[in-house]
């Protein structure tokens, strides 16, 4: 992370990030304080999490889901709320075990 | 050919020949009936333009940083209350050095609520990041809104773009215009090639990213770059204009009857029409006086308006705002044009025409003869207001 700073004149037109990578460069999922576990026993594979995860988070494989993206996943319960067979559930971070 | 039109139509007539690829507008009086006239243009099909008629000025903002962004030839037209609701976004179009071109009507701020002319509307967005031009004549409307159609565009620049043009005085009096022929006007405006176009999806890019405050101040000084490219541009293009049409605006202001001057008036908008009269009359009774009309606003020509004005005695800048607690926002500019040279003339700040209260020959001939006794730093003086 000690990246040289670059000075104003080197910095693209209006702050653009050329390449769009951002997501992928930037791990945010450290920000997060609940977890998400998943019970793929009672998934229905409705990807209703998929469809509304704000972060893209929600893995998906085969049009199935596959578990979270805990590198992205910011922890703000929105797939738990969507669930409808309660299938994840939100527990504080650092108590948790890891589904997948 | 010269046509009889409203300031209104003046400014419609321009973007129906810039034919931006979107518009997106909220009414609000004086600034209505561009608005009006450029839906008219859409609907009958006289312009290919996406006309977005959004819920409100917020809106009508943001719609042109994510149409410009996405790579788009973006105006919109406002006034007052509805520039009041854009600036939050207004400092983010300037941020993302987006070339959006905007029409201001101007008109007071409530409160009270009032809707007639004062620049208090152009002064809040005075540090939103955005080029300023203020225009005389419905004339001057039209030709600066070309001009300033290339001039947001300009590499180097890409910054959003204002015209000022005073409300009802210029947007609903009806003048004589000469608009350019279509086909030289869209010579003159040219195509635009956007820097970073988020609709192409070969080159993704990403927009208004967070800056931490390791990088936020250096963002912001690049933004400067974009205002110090201005002035030289803003000339190169008043030249273009000439070559293409004919017509002559050349400098950052226009100097009338400055030259050996002993004392002048310094306005914005439509009170220099005003002026040049007064000055005209002054001048065959024999009296030296003289005007300083602004165009170029933002960024403020400091160095080249202290030279104008150097061998003048006594400076009378007029403002059409208050900035309460303090001197006008024009004298103050002024003034810091002058501290640190050794030739100044006298300076005296007026504050006059709020609300749209009318600003008469007399008034302004009032003013010459009384500037000479008026000490400097007696704060605001007050033109035709009821003691």
């Amino acid at each position: 992370m000690a990246a040289k700073l670059k000075s104003w004149r080197e910095l693209p037109i209006g702050g653009v990030v050329p390449g769009g990578a951002t997501p992928e460069l930037n791990k945010t999922g450290s920000w997060r304080s609940q977890r998400p576990v998943w019970d793929e026993e009672k998934c229905i594979q409705c990807l209703q999490c998929w469809m509304h995860c704000p972060d893209d988070s929600i893995g998906i494989k085969d049009q199935k889901m596959t578990g979270m993206d805990f590198d992205h996943c910011k922890g703000c319960g929105v797939c738990a709320g969507i669930c409808p067979v309660d299938a994840i559930e939100m527990v504080p971070e650092g108590g948790a075990e890891c589904a997948k | 050919m010269r046509k009889v039109m409203t300031g209104h139509k003046a400014v419609a007539e321009a973007m129906r020949q810039i034919e931006p690829d979107v518009v997106a507008v909220y009414p609000i009086t004086p600034q209505s009936e561009i608005a009006e006239y450029y839906a008219d243009y859409v609907h009958n099909g006289r312009v290919r333009t996406e006309l977005v008629p959004v819920e409100s000025e917020h809106s009508a903002m943001s719609a042109c940083v994510g149409a410009a962004a996405a790579g788009g030839r973006v105006m919109t037209a406002t006034a007052s209350q509805g520039l009041a609701l854009m600036v939050e976004i207004l400092y983010i179009a300037s941020s993302m050095r987006l070339p959006i071109v905007m029409a201001l009507a101007n008109r007071a701020l409530s409160g009270p609520i009032n809707i007639h002319c004062d620049h208090s509307d152009a002064y809040l967005a005075r540090d939103a990041g955005a080029v300023q031009i203020f225009t005389e004549s419905a004339q001057e409307a039209y030709d600066y809104t070309l001009i300033a159609q290339r001039l947001a565009e300009r590499k180097g620049v890409s910054l959003p773009v204002i015209v000022n043009l005073d409300g009802f005085t210029l947007t609903h009096s009806v003048q004589v215009v000469e608009p350019l022929k279509d086909e030289v006007a869209k010579r003159f405006v040219g195509t635009y090639t956007p820097n970073y176009p988020l609709l192409d999806v070969e080159h993704p890019s990403t927009w208004g990213p967070f800056a931490m405050p390791d990088y936020y101040f250096e963002l912001k000084r690049a933004q400067v770059a974009g205002m110090e490219a201005v002035p030289e541009a803003f000339l190169e293009i008043q030249k273009a204009y000439e070559e293409e049409t004919g017509r002559k605006y050349q400098g950052y202001f226009e100097p009338y009857r400055l030259e050996d001057a002993e004392r002048a008036l310094v306005v914005m908008g439509s009170t220099a029409g005003t002026a040049k009269v007064v000055v005209d009359k002054l001048r065959d009774a024999g009296e030296k006086v003289g005007l300083l009309k602004m165009w170029m606003y933002r960024p403020f020509p400091y160095a080249a308006v202290a030279e104008a004005l150097a061998g003048v005695k006594q400076v009378a800048v007029l403002d059409r705002a208050l900035s309460f607690g303090a001197y006008g926002a024009l004298y103050t500019d002024l003034a810091a044009a002058f501290v640190h040279r050794d030739q100044a003339p006298a300076l005296v700040n007026y504050i006059y025409g709020l609300g749209g209260r009318d600003t008469t020959p007399e008034q302004l001939t009032q003013v010459f003869e009384e500037m000479s006794s008026v000490k400097p730093d007696q704060g605001l003086h007050y033109i035709g207001l009821r003691e």
